[in-house]
């Protein structure tokens, strides 16, 4: 036992130790290169940081606000398109059919053409009641990344053994009452890893709104830089994004571990 | 009283026969054992009675009703049949107690701490009250081949399918699952039942099927198919078993 804690100890201080020896060597590397001085003031000024972070930080709030309405909104009907392409009996293959195209134009189709044209071609109908551009390009983010959930879903839905299928119709539960009590609930555990990661992209396309008009943290740091002639501004913008990603990411990292962990344990049996 | 009626089902799978002119009744309280080869049938005729399957031609009637009549609700029918897999088949994110009360909460609009006491009551009496709150992978094979029997008995069912219930057991297990069986056969469960068991056969059937290709080839009681059976395939087969 005491073995093993000394052995323990040893690899941490080694894991340290090798570390620093290299953060080290990096550091000198970029400091003492012939161009660092320069890089040093368009990249990492300190007053422009400090100008600049209050209109980063208002437009990283809109990326947040818009990052959960479209995690929500694409999850929903991302789910509601993986049912419609699962159901078997005859009688929907136009839900079928719609439900399958669906998602091969909008996984084929670049998310921001579909800005444009969603954002952008929407309001030419001139029809009552348009929302703003925000709105519209929420709803383009969320179709798009509608398409790419739906089809880990519909992984999920499949993986679902059709033995899972008969225990509960053989009960008497209908088919609405099967997927949403037997199958949907395990599918959806079992594809959170694949899922998560989708969420973790979007955190990032969500920004492309500001294509039409809404300034998000991005383009608040561009406006600053094109002002100050100082890329600083999106070093700043970068970090924060980073910042803002970890979290989910680590959540990611839990959720696989655990489900990776779980299928062990089954396979073990 | 006849409880189910097969009249002259026939089911084929992409052209292969499966199920092939067999009729079949069983009486209320009966006991039908189908004894046979992996692929005579045993399996696809205990699901098209249950309307996991449907029939190609022929009638399936339960107390009288048929109820391979396209118009008969199959979500209906179903809720007065029980069935029972070789692989269990239990819900995997569910408690056990959870898994029984599914069917009386969802479908039977039972209320909630009713069905709970109900299967908690039916679960004690195959001595698996105090696995109520664990989920199906922390059980034996037993245990959760006894859970599926709860779960399929808790609808009080007039019929009750087994469909090779022991063949996914560890022998050791075999008997706690066989003796429940058993248990409802005293208290005047009508039950069709395929299995490789003979033993069991032997003791639980009012009568023995013996199903090939599709067909059933011969039937009779016990003592009459497995002390003397008429067909030299029957006899074949009795012998291949034996051997085992």
């Amino acid at each position: 036992m005491a073995f093993r804690r000394r052995q323990t100890v040893r690899s941490v201080l080694v894991a340290a130790a090798s570390t620093f020896v290299v953060g080290i060597v990096f550091y000198l590397v970029i400091t003492s290169s012939p161009g660092w001085q320069e890089v040093r003031s368009t990249f990492l000024d300190w007053h422009v940081a400090r100008s600049s972070v209050r209109p980063i930080l208002k437009g990283l709030w809109l990326n947040f606000r818009l990052l959960v309405f479209c995690a929500v909104g694409a999850v929903a009907l991302g789910l509601f398109i993986a049912t419609l392409r699962t159901l078997r009996p005859a009688v929907y293959f136009p839900l079928r059919a719609l439900a399958t195209s669906y998602t091969y134009i909008f996984r084929g189709a670049p998310l921001i053409i579909v800005i444009y044209v969603v954002a952008l071609g929407a309001p030419g109908l001139r029809l009552q009641g348009t929302p703003s551009t925000l709105v519209l390009g929420g709803i383009a983010l969320v179709i798009t990344y509608a398409g790419y959930i739906a089809e880990v879903f519909r992984a999920g839905i499949e993986s679902i053994h059709p033995s899972q299928w008969a225990a509960s119709r053989s009960l008497g539960l209908t088919y609405r009452q099967t997927l949403r009590h037997i199958v949907l609930p395990q599918a959806v555990r079992r594809v959170a890893p694949p899922l998560l990661n989708d969420l973790v992209a979007l955190q990032k396309d969500v920004g492309l709104i500001s294509l039409v008009g809404p300034v998000d943290a991005i383009r608040a740091a561009q406006i600053n830089v094109s002002e100050t002639y100082n890329f600083t501004p999106y070093i700043l913008a970068g970090a924060f994004f980073v910042l803002l990603a970890i979290p989910l990411i680590a959540v990611t990292d839990w959720v696989t571990l655990r489900a990776a962990r779980r299928q062990n344990a089954e396979a073990g049996r | 009283m006849t409880v189910l009626s097969c009249v002259s089902v026939r089911k084929a799978f992409r052209g292969s026969v499966v199920l092939d002119d067999l009729s079949l009744d069983v009486d209320e309280h009966g006991v039908v054992v189908l004894i046979g080869a992996s692929g005579s049938g045993k399996s696809t005729l205990l699901r098209c009675i249950n309307l996991l399957e449907t029939v190609d031609d022929g009638t399936i009637c339960l107390d009288g009703e048929d109820i391979t009549d396209p118009r008969v609700n199959p979500d209906k029918v179903r809720q007065r049949i029980g069935i029972v897999f070789q692989a269990f088949n239990l819900f995997p994110h569910m408690t056990v107690v959870d898994n029984v009360t599914l069917a009386p909460r969802r479908v039977h609009g039972v209320q909630p701490h009713v069905a709970r006491e109900r299967a908690l009551a039916l679960l004690d009496r195959v001595g698996l009250a105090d696995k109520a709150g664990e989920y199906p992978d922390r059980l034996s094979g037993g245990q959760q081949q006894r859970v599926a029997i709860v779960r399929a008995l808790v609808n009080t069912p007039r019929l009750l399918l087994l469909d090779e219930v022991t063949s996914a057991l560890d022998p050791e297990l075999v008997g706690e699952v066989l003796d429940l069986i058993k248990d409802l056969k005293g208290q005047g469960m009508t039950m069709v039942i395929a299995t490789h068991e003979m033993s069991f056969a032997r003791q639980v059937a009012d009568r023995v099927c013996f199903l090939d290709h599709g067909r059933i080839l011969e039937s009779g009681s016990p003592e009459q198919l497995f002390g003397d059976p008429r067909e030299p395939r029957t006899q074949q087969f009795l012998k291949r078993i034996s051997r085992v």
